[in-house]
This record gives C-alpha cells, structure tokens and sequence, in this order.
C-alpha cells in the first residue's frame, strides 16, 4: 500500500514536471503557433536568476516565485521586440531565429558564469515519511505549484480581457486581428508571459537540478513532445498529454528504468501524433482552453 | 439521359462543426457530358468538389468514379483515375516555368519521349509557347489559370473537374477558355464549377443548381435561365 | 536553359574537387590532410541536409541523427564482424531504414513543417540521452561495449577483402574526397531525374503535386530514407576520421550547426551548405582556440544575422548579383548598339523622340 502510494505520487510529481517544463512553451505556441527554439534557455535563465541573487542573500521564495519570473518575462518582451516580430507569419524563420536565441543565450552565460557553475542550492522542505517510504516535500510542493499555476492560467484565460484576446487568437488567428486587437501588443504580452512561466518553472527546478548553461537541452526533448501532443489548445492539451505521456514515462520507468521511460514517452508521442497530426486537442476537446 | 454513368454521390455530406456546408447530396454524372454546377456564394458547389477530388474526406455518403470509391481518398489516387483537376485558386508551381509544370503533368503518366512531345502540342494548343521558359510565379494572373489548364490538358484525362476556370480572367481570355473548354469535352467528360453566368451561357448545355448545400434544380440551361426559383436565389427576392 | 547553367556548374564544382582530390596531399600538411577527413564528412552530411531541406523542403532538424546512427552502426557492426567493408553498407542501411519508419510516421500522418522539425529534433536529443545513459557493462551489443559518453573506438577502414590491410589516416582523405564528389554527382544527377523535378514540384505545390497524381508521401519518404542513408555513409567517415563515436553527435549544438550550414550556404543549392560546412568548420576551430570567444555565441549570431537579413544564404544572394550584373552588361551593351544607330540623327530629332 505505501509502496502503491509512493509510486503514484512518482508518477504524479512526473506529470506535474512535464507541465511546469511545457506550460511557457505551449503559451507561446498556443498563441502564435510559433514553438520557440530557446525555450530550454528561458528555463535555464531562470534558475541562474535563482543561483545567483540567492548567492547575493536574496531569499529563496523570492528569488524562485517573484524574482525569476519578473526578469526572465522581461528578458522575453525585449527578444520579442527586437527579433520576434519582424518574422511574423514567417513560422520556419521565426524557429530558426529563435534557435539562434537559444545559442547567443549559452554562449552569453557561458562566457559570464563558466561553463561549469559551482554553487548548487539545496532543496528546502526535507522528506515527508509514506509509511516505509518517503517522498521529497519539495516534489509535493512542485505539484501543488503545478495544479495552481495550471489553475492560474485558466482563469486568466477564462476572465481576463487579454484571456479574452487569447482564445480568439487560439481559435482563428486571422479572425483576431480582423476585429481591430493589436495582435503585435498581444504577441509581444503572450511571448513575455511564456517566457515568464519557462523561467519560473526553471526557478523551482533549479534546486533538484542545479544549473549550467547547456541544461535548457534536458528540458526541451519532453517540453516539445509534450507541447505538439497535446495542440494548439494551451491548458488542455499540455495537460492531456502530460498525463498522459507522464503517466506512460512513470510506469515504464518503474518497471524497466529511467531511460526507457524517456523512449517510451518518445515513442508513444509519435505514434500518437500518427493517429492525430494536429495534436490531441486537434481531434478531441476542440473548444477547450 | 443516356450512356454509361461515371460519376456519382450518394448521400454526400460534409459538416463542418455545426455547419452543413454539403447536405446529403445525390449526383449523377453521364459519359461525355459537360456539366456545369452553378449557384450563389457559399452554396456549397466548391465544398462539393473538393469532396469529388479528395480535398475534404465527406462527413458522410461516397463519391464513386466508375467503379472506385473516392469519398474520403487522397487527392491523388482520384487523380490516378485519370481524372484532370483544376482548383478555384490557381495551383501551379510558381518557381519553375511553364513548360516545367506542364512536362509534370505529362511526365506523370508517359515516359519521357512522350512526355516532351505531348507538352510541346499542349503549349501549342494553349498557345503559352512564347512564354514557356518564364517562370510562373512571376505570369498574370489569367495566364496562371491557363497554365493550370494546360496542366489538366496535358495528362489527358477521361474525366475533368475544373472550380471557376475563369475567375480573374480578361474578356478575350474567357471567350478561349469556353472554346477550349468545349474542344476538351470532345474527348472527356466534364464537370465546370462557375457562378459566372455569362460563361455558364457559353459552354452550357446540362446545368445543376446549388443552393445552402442540396441540389435546387438540375436541367438545360434554358430551362434553369427560366426557372423562378434560381432567380429568386440569385437575386434574393425571398427573405429567408 | 536555367537547367543547363546548373548542371555545367555542378560538373565543374565536381572537376575542382578532383584536382583537390590529387593536389591537396601534396600541397597540405601530413595534420591538415588527417584532419581533412573529419571536415569532409561533415560536408558530406551537409550536403544530405541540402538534398533533403534546400530541395525537398523537408524541414529536417535532426539530420545528425542519421550521422549518428551511420558512425555508431559501422562501428558497432566493424568490432563484431572483424571487416569493415559490409559495416559501411549496414551503417547506410541501418541510417536509411530508420529515417524510413520515422519518416512514415511524419509523412503519412501528414504532420506539418514545424511539427516534423520539432519532431526530428526531440527524436536526435532521444538519442543522446539514450546513448549516454549506456555506460554500464550491461549494455553491449555483441562484442561491442557501448561505453556511455565515453563512446566506442571505431576500427578504421580496412582494403575490402584483406581485414589485416587497414587504412593509415592520411590514406583516409582519398576515400572521403572520392566519398564528397561522388555522393555529389549523385545529388545532382538526382535532382534532375524525374523522381528530383517532382520533389521540387511538391516543394513548389504540395496539393498541385498530389492533383496531378503523384503521392507525395511516398515521394517525401523516398527523399528523406536516400538522405538518411547519404547522412549514415558521412557518418560512417565521421567515425574514421575521429577514431571514436560518442553520444554527442546527438547533442543540440551539432544539430545546430547542420541547419547553420545549410542557412549560410544556400537553401536551393547543393554545393552551398557543402562550402558553408567547410568554412564554418576552419571558423570555428580557429576560434575555439581563444578562449575568450565563445563558439555558442558565434554560431548564434550568424543564424539570426542570416535568418534576418542574408534569408537566401550566401551562393544563391552571389548568384542573383550575378544575374543582375549580367543583364545590366547586356542592357549596356544593347543600349551601346542603339546610341550607334541614332548617332546620325540630329540632336534635336532624337529630344523630340524622348518627349
């Protein structure tokens, strides 16, 4: 039974990595179909945001929760501005700009901080006992972060005028700028706000992993995969595919090993995408958010 | 009518989301007519043949061509049939030349001496052989459209569909494309998509009407011309 | 006409490689000559990405996989067999094969542009962790211990039939230049059969290709499978010329380079990325000696400078100048022709005229 509990919870906590890992990224996509090729470095900004100013004395939950967000969202509305939008409608170009972003953001790191970055950050909240087991209290805490920021991101989706905006964007791109919506100010606010969510999600994670300037790479096989899984639709099908490519991730790698979880995820995205090219919510839940 | 039937639907519909673009459509096609499906925007013609040529899979019903089931199959295996399709906006290869996208469609289903030949008597027959080193993209827009038909002229095919064949085109160039129109159906059967009833006046002798997705009428031109009905849609005089 | 142009120029390119082929041992040194061998199986790679992107319009991000798998097959098959004449043509196979299941999957579910890019790029980072993670003795395959990051120790070449007769490396750089011009004409011999001119058509038109008759998923799969096996002989090379093959061939930073060589040298051109790959090659070795610079930053630079501002790449921008300059000399020379004819006007006739 604990062993059942603590297994869930592993399967849980990899879930809800896939979705911290992929919400920035299916953001930018969702809203501009544009898979943003420095995703993995707007992950990896993050927590240098979080290794360095916690260096410099600032606390912890402020450096993960305010801090990274703030200056890795700031960081997207400047690429946006001086790169982004002059390849609108140019979906090749603007993945190959983008992936020419990623590779100025590791050599800039790198020729600040080194190629190897010493201080590493332990991760708070101890180990929570399952019985015979124990789980790590800051794996559920991620999990919780997961659920909330998912529910965050719905109800700015559902509530706000910028939500508003978003999913008209969402269903017909061209419908959006015919009605008069500066789609250049919507693209520029949309690109800030997934860079924020990549660089949060890299603040927490910076702690379990520790940072370099390569590690965006680790990050970005599973948060593409994920993202063109699930579709264009940002919550559900990032959520949709992270269960169920998590899901799929977690008992293979329980019972074979962990990287055979990695193909298992792979293979089951592709043949998924076989099945439904656009992506889980191009066939199902098609009004979802 | 009399002959061979080559083409027909059954049930033929096609929703998209809550729209009924096409709504369970039966259509009969005989050898060696020329037919021409006519009616206002968005009464469903183009839907219905992107439906005949595999662009859209039909939500329900079948297409069926001789003896192949088409509803739902790609665009090429209808074209296998040897079935020549022209589409409403002009589909041509815009960064190779006339002659390069005509020997293609030659090319497709003759070796290669054929090949040369049979495009240079389409240039010719299409009189595009002034420009026939040109590139495409850079062609007006009436020449793309005979370009494209010359494409469709090319793999000689039994059967053609052709989506608004004059759409963008001079006056001068529509008076030859019915003429051509009218010399391909010597040798195939045809089905011509138009709202342009000027031309549908030229080419026509058997007209379908379409109107919010079904068939409205079906019979000669003079007939349709006269019937109350097909004003009424064109014009608008019922309030729907 | 434009047909004609292309074809005297590939020839040509082919010619100037055959004359390097005999002088370069000559004129370079025993080091640069060695060190060729690396520099021209990555040109060779280059040159798969420029048949499968620049003519197919194949959005290939993961080109390096099929090198990977290439260098990794031929060195696995070469330390069980004991030869390494059959392991050239089961690592080409082996390259092939897999671009043609992972291309049936991409093209029959007619996934798009972007997707098949993310695609191909997730499956190379696959890959890469995959390999890395084999460093225990458990994973071998036959006699071959895969060894994590470490990598295998690739046997080199030996004269097919004569095992104990190996390559020396300088001996190398013969049989990856005869490689490069080879797998060159055949490039170019390819796109201009029927089978190239169609692939172009479905670069230019995908639905006019597939209204035509020709299906354009068998098409698309064919040109990426020829690629994929053109990338696994390079590979092949690659292991030859480094003696070792490691996980990072998968790694993002040469996935990113394939596509930067591709970019610099010319979308549409076979000789481009071939050039591009080569010069970026002596860029960055020359930079990665000062430390200061970092390679990253360089590459960078260079693919948002030329997603920017240079789209075209560089050979076909030098063409069209060349055009231009062409026609403008024509213009003159017409123009020059014309001034002769009206010289025996009078001046005032000739101002009525231009009026």
């Amino acid at each position: 039974m604990d062993l059942a509990i603590a297994l869930a919870l592993q399967i849980i906590y990899g879930i809800a990595n896939l979705v911290l890992i992929s919400l920035g990224l299916a953001i930018i996509f969702g809203m501009m179909r544009v898979i943003n090729l420095a995703h993995g470095e707007f992950i990896m900004l993050g927590g240098y945001v979080v290794v360095i100013s916690t260096n410099h004395g600032v606390n912890l939950w402020f450096a993960m929760l305010i801090l990274a967000p703030v200056v890795v969202g700031l960081i997207g509305v400047i690429v946006e501005r001086l790169l982004i939008r002059h390849l609108y409608g140019r979906m090749v170009d603007t993945l190959l700009a983008t992936w020419g972003l990623s590779l100025v953001l590791i050599g800039l790191i790198t020729t600040i901080f080194g190629a190897q970055t010493a201080t590493t950050i332990s991760a708070p909240l101890g180990a929570v006992p399952i019985g015979e087991y124990s789980t790590s209290g800051y794996e559920l805490f991620l999990i919780a972060v997961a659920i909330v920021l998912s529910v965050v991101v719905y109800l700015a989706l559902k509530f706000t005028r910028i939500g508003l905006v978003a999913r008209g964007t969402m269903q017909a791109a061209d419908m959006a700028s015919a009605l008069g919506v500066s789609t250049s100010k919507v693209y520029a606010i949309t690109f800030g706000v997934g860079a924020a969510v990549s660089g949060f999600a890299g603040a927490l994670l910076a702690p379990l992993t520790g940072v370099l300037p390569t590690i965006g790479a680790t990050y970005i096989a599973k948060a593409f995969i994920t993202v063109i899984s699930g579709g264009t639709a940002i919550l559900a099908g990032t959520t949709s595919a992270s269960v169920l490519l998590g899901g799929i991730n977690g008992i293979v790698s329980f019972g074979i090993g962990p990287t055979m979880g990695e193909v298992a995820l792979l293979v089951a995205a592709v043949i998924l995408l076989r099945l439904m090219p656009r992506g889980i919510t191009g066939r199902i839940f098609r009004k979802s958010l | 009518m009399t002959g061979e039937i080559v083409l027909e639907t059954r049930n033929l519909s096609q929703h998209f989301g809550g729209v009924v673009a096409v709504d369970r459509v039966n259509f009969t096609l005989w050898d060696a007519e020329l037919r021409c499906l006519i009616g206002p925007n968005g009464a469903g013609k183009s839907t219905f043949f992107k439906c005949l040529t595999g662009q859209l899979s039909p939500t329900e019903g079948d297409v069926v061509i001789r003896d192949f089931h088409a509803g739902g199959r790609e665009p090429h295996e209808v074209a296998r049939l040897g079935v020549g399709i022209k589409t409403q906006v002009p589909n041509v290869f815009d960064g190779l030349s006339v002659e390069e996208n005509v020997w293609l469609a030659a090319r497709r289903w003759q070796g290669a001496k054929r090949a040369k030949v049979l495009t240079d008597e389409t240039l010719e027959r299409l009189v595009l052989g002034d420009i026939r080193n040109d590139l495409v993209g850079v062609l007006a827009h009436g020449q793309r459209q005979w370009v494209e038909l010359g494409m469709v002229v090319a793999a000689e095919p039994w059967l053609v569909l052709l989506d608004e064949p004059t759409a963008g085109m001079t006056q001068e160039e529509v008076l030859r494309t019915a003429d051509l129109i009218k010399e391909i159906n010597q040798t195939a059967t045809m089905i011509v998509v138009e709202h342009d009833m000027q031309f549908i006046r030229m080419i026509a002798n058997q007209v379908t009407v379409f109107h919010e997705g079904r068939i409205l009428i079906e019979d000669t031109m003079d007939a349709v011309a006269r019937d109350q009905r097909v004003r009424d849609v064109y014009l608008g005089h019922r309030q729907q | 006409m434009i047909r004609s142009r292309e074809t005297r120029w590939s020839l040509f390119a082919a010619a100037v490689g055959v004359v390097f082929l005999f002088a370069a041992p000559q004129v370079f040194e025993l080091f640069t000559i060695i060190n060729l061998t690396t520099v021209l199986a990555l040109a060779i790679l280059a040159l798969s990405l420029a048949l499968v992107w620049g003519y197919g319009g194949i959005l290939c991000f993961g080109q390096t996989m099929f090198f990977g798998l290439g260098a990794y097959a031929y060195t696995i098959a070469a330390i069980n067999i004991g030869e390494t004449t059959a392991p050239i043509f089961i690592a080409i196979f082996v390259a092939a094969a897999f671009a043609a299941i992972l291309g049936y999957f991409i093209f029959y579910g007619r996934v798009s542009d972007v997707y098949l890019a993310v695609i191909t790029l997730t499956v190379t980072l696959i890959f890469y962790s995959l390999l890395r993670s084999t460093s225990g003795p458990e994973y071998k395959i036959g006699n071959a211990l895969l060894g994590g990051f470490n990598g295998v120790t690739s046997p080199p070449l030996n004269i097919p039939g004569d095992p104990s007769n190996v390559l020396y490396p300088e001996d190398m750089f013969y049989v990856a230049m005869a490689a490069l011009i080879l797998a060159y004409l055949f490039c170019v011999w390819l796109t201009q059969t029927h089978f190239g001119r169609v692939m172009v058509a479905i670069r230019e038109n995908e639905l006019r290709a597939e209204l035509l008759g020709y299906d354009i998923r068998l098409y698309k799969l064919a040109l990426f499978a020829i690629g994929g096996g053109i990338a696994g002989m390079a590979g092949v090379l690659f292991a030859n010329g480094i003696g070792r093959v490691t996980p990072d061939i998968f790694n993002l930073y040469n996935t990113a380079l394939t596509i930067i060589w591709v970019i610099v040298g010319g979308r549409g051109t076979l000789i481009g990325p071939v050039l591009g790959a080569i010069a970026l090659f002596y860029l960055t070795s020359g930079l990665g000696t000062q430390a200061s610079i970092n390679n990253n930053l360089v590459l960078g630079i260079i693919l948002i400078v030329f997603v920017l501002l240079v789209p075209r790449g560089i050979l076909p921008g030098v063409i069209g100048i060349w055009d231009r300059a062409q026609s403008r000399s024509k213009l003159l020379r017409s123009e020059k022709r014309m001034r002769r004819r009206r010289a025996p006007r009078r001046p005032e006739q000739e101002a009525a005229n231009d009026g």
